[in-house]
């Protein structure tokens, strides 16, 4: 009997395909809104995730002076290399320590110019980051420690100087200072905070504070922690040194800040996965309007179909049996809208996720819910005009015209 | 099967005091005021009588779509009047099929859907279902119009239709309330030869009402309402037998 029933429901269906179509839009909207909501939050949250571990995995970032907000740091006196060395020295569990300083200067090559970032960096600045050079190589041990005019360019400042041409072996000018190229960095693309991680000039430390600062000053240390070390325990170990070092009273403030790119990753994710879950639910929203316009029209089609009914009733059909042929043309038709939702939300979110350049990542649970979602959506929006036809008098149905 | 009943037949249709009420207090009026009516197996009965005179009214009772306000009525041997919705629908599945008047076909239906409902809710398999409703559509000679729908085939193919979708089941009653109403005296004599021979080939006991004499002649038996109640009620030798 239930076959039977589902043969009359689809029957009806295919006798109004446009009607249907339009019955179940509401339907295909809402499916498609919450699964490409969902699987394009998902494939944000991977990619931000990705981005910051690219920065180098378990990697802290220590810098002078408090932290007021993003971005804002209020004066404090920078670190000395001795504080690199002494955090190598103390901190146990570390991979590597790298003290850099850095200022924006604008670069000279022949007629071309260029504004960028130009870093003094020390050798664990590679391990730290996870970064190594492309073409070219590293600095020496000598080149480090006598403060050598050498530099190693990232891709954009090769791009912005030398075009196609390559960069190492040729000479750029920083302010006063002639500089010879001897490697360009491996492309690494846009942060996600949206700024370029190829824009930028490297050299010796020492080539930094001696040629350019005309100080000893440390902008910035950045600390890898080796696998398998707590990223926690490291940052209060360096917090408790650096208080010591620099002569903090006892109960004031730090005037420096230990960040670990961990928490921050943690939290970004968080974020994103939060704003996921905020869109999935007005998508959802979506969806329950889509049920409601169903409810409306199969209640349009029971009063437009009334005498059918009656004629069905004085054939020999049962309470139940109308009942459920309704019920169920509301299932096919909205369990029909869910999969055309699916559909057009996978071709859909693969497309917005390859134009946003944003890893697709296949939710099957999402897509699952979302389709058990909209057949409940029949259910519960298709039972009551379904009652309604059942409880007709089928001689009140048969005078209907 | 004999077309005569014999005084031993129990009754398949058994109506006695039947009165139907329709609205309350002073705007009350009585359709039916005491029928008495009792038809056997085989019969084929003409019911007439004036426009509002309960003919429609006694049709829905013994169709089980409508219940008397008072009286009895039995079909085979069963009081229907103490039956629930869905045992009186089983019955109409099972035991009757209706042609009513105005052909009642679903629209947008091909001819063949039409005849396939009464079976589908039978539960017939697939291709049963569908031999049966197309011999069905060559009894009341519509070979080759199975795929056509209602707004599509002329008033006389619609009633056949009709008949066809009331006869598939092989029911035991045909109840047929005006079938040659709306269509001309030739489409109407070829209607009447089919109901004719549906009661004398399968011996389907056949109630039909109608207005005018022609029609009434190919009955058995003539049944006069007059004002809710039966006037007369004469047996003669069918046109046909
Ligand atoms: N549902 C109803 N509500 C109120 N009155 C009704 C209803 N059905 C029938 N009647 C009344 O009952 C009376 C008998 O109606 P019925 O339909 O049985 O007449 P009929 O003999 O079939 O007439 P016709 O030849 O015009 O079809 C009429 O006066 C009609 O107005
Ligand atoms: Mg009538």
């Amino acid at each position: 009997m239930i076959w039977n029933t589902i043969l009359l429901a689809l029957r009806e269906i295919r006798r109004n395909v446009l009607r249907s179509f339009l019955t179940v839009l509401g339907i295909v909207i809402g499916v498609a809104a919450v699964i490409i909501m969902v699987t394009l939050g998902g494939g944000v949250t991977v990619k931000v995730g990705d981005q910051i571990s690219s920065l180098g995995s378990n990697l802290l970032i220590i810098t002078p002076g408090k932290r007021m907000g993003p971005g804002q740091v209020s004066g404090a006196g920078p670190f000395k290399i001795e504080d690199a060395t002494a955090i190598a020295r103390e901190i146990p569990g570390l991979a590597g320590v790298a003290p850099m300083s850095s200022r924006a200067m604008t670069v000279v090559f022949g007629n071309q110019n260029w504004s960028t970032m130009v870093s003094g960096i020390t050798d664990d600045y590679f391990s730290v980051r996870g970064w190594a050079v492309q073409s070219g190589r590293e600095f020496n041990a000598s080149e480090l420690r006598s403060g050598a005019a050498v530099c190693i360019v990232g891709a954009t400042v090769q791009t912005k100087l030398f075009g196609n041409q390559t960069a190492v072996g040729n000479r750029i000018r920083l302010q006063k200072i002639a500089c010879e190229v001897i490697g360009v960095m491996e492309a690494k693309g846009q942060s996600t905070m949206g700024t370029d991680q190829d824009d930028l000039v490297l050299m010796p430390l020492r080539t930094f504070q001696r040629r350019i600062a005309g100080n000893t000053d440390v902008n910035m240390i950045q600390v890898s922690a080796q696998k398998g070390v707590s990223t926690e325990k490291v940052q209060r170990d360096i917090e408790r040194l650096l208080h010591e070092l620099r002569h903090i009273p006892a109960n004031s403030e730090n005037d420096f800040n230990v960040m670990d790119m961990k928490e921050i990753t943690k939290m970004l994710t968080n974020t994103t996965k939060v704003l996921t879950g905020l869109l999935g639910a007005v998508a959802a929203v979506s969806l329950l309007v889509g049920g409601i316009g169903i409810m409306n029209i199969m209640l349009v089609s029971v009063t437009e179909r009334t005498r059918e009914i009656g004629i069905r009733m004085a054939i020999g059909a049962m309470e139940r049996e109308v009942l459920l042929q309704f019920l169920v043309e509301a299932i096919v038709l909205s369990s029909f809208g869910g999969l055309i939702g699916i559909v057009l939300a996978l071709v859909g979110s693969f497309a917005i996720a390859s134009a946003l350049s944003v890893p697709f990542i296949f939710n099957a649970q999402i897509v699952l819910i979302a389709f058990l979602f909209s057949a409940a959506v029949g259910v519960i929006f298709g039972y009551f005009p379904a009652r309604k036809a059942a409880r007709l008098d089928p001689i009140e149905a048969l005078r209907h015209e | 099967m004999s077309a005569q009943p014999t005084a031993f037949d129990a009754p398949l249709i058994e109506l006695s005091g039947v009165t139907k009420s329709y609205g309350s207090g002073s705007a009350s009026m009585q359709a039916l005021r005491g029928v008495d009516l009792t038809i056997h197996q085989g019969e084929f009965v003409a019911i007439m009588g004036a426009s509002g005179s309960g003919k429609s009214t006694i049709m829905n009772i013994i169709g089980c779509l409508d219940t008397p306000t008072t009286g009895s009525y039995r079909f085979k041997g069963i009081a229907v009047e103490q039956l629930d919705r869905n045992q009186r629908a089983q019955l109409r599945r099972y035991e009757l099929g209706f042609v009513f008047q105005g052909f009642n076909l679903l629209s947008r239906t091909s001819a063949l859907e039409n005849v396939e409902l009464p079976l589908i809710y039978r539960g017939l398999p697939n291709a049963e279902r569908r031999q049966l409703a197309l011999n069905a559509l060559a009894t009341v000679g519509l070979n080759g119009w199975a795929s056509h729908t209602p707004s599509e085939l002329s008033g006389g193919q619609q009633q056949r239709v009709a008949i066809a979708r009331a006869i598939v089941t092989q029911p035991a009653v045909l109840l047929a309330d005006e079938p040659t109403g709306n269509l001309d005296s030739a489409r109407s004599v070829e209607v009447m030869e089919m109901i004719t021979r549906f009661n004398q080939e399968s011996g389907i006991t056949v109630v039909m009402v109608t207005h005018e004499p022609d029609m009434a002649a190919f009955a058995s038996r003539v049944v006069h309402f007059h004002d809710g109640l039966v006037a007369s009620d004469k047996r003669q030798a069918g046109v046909a037998s």
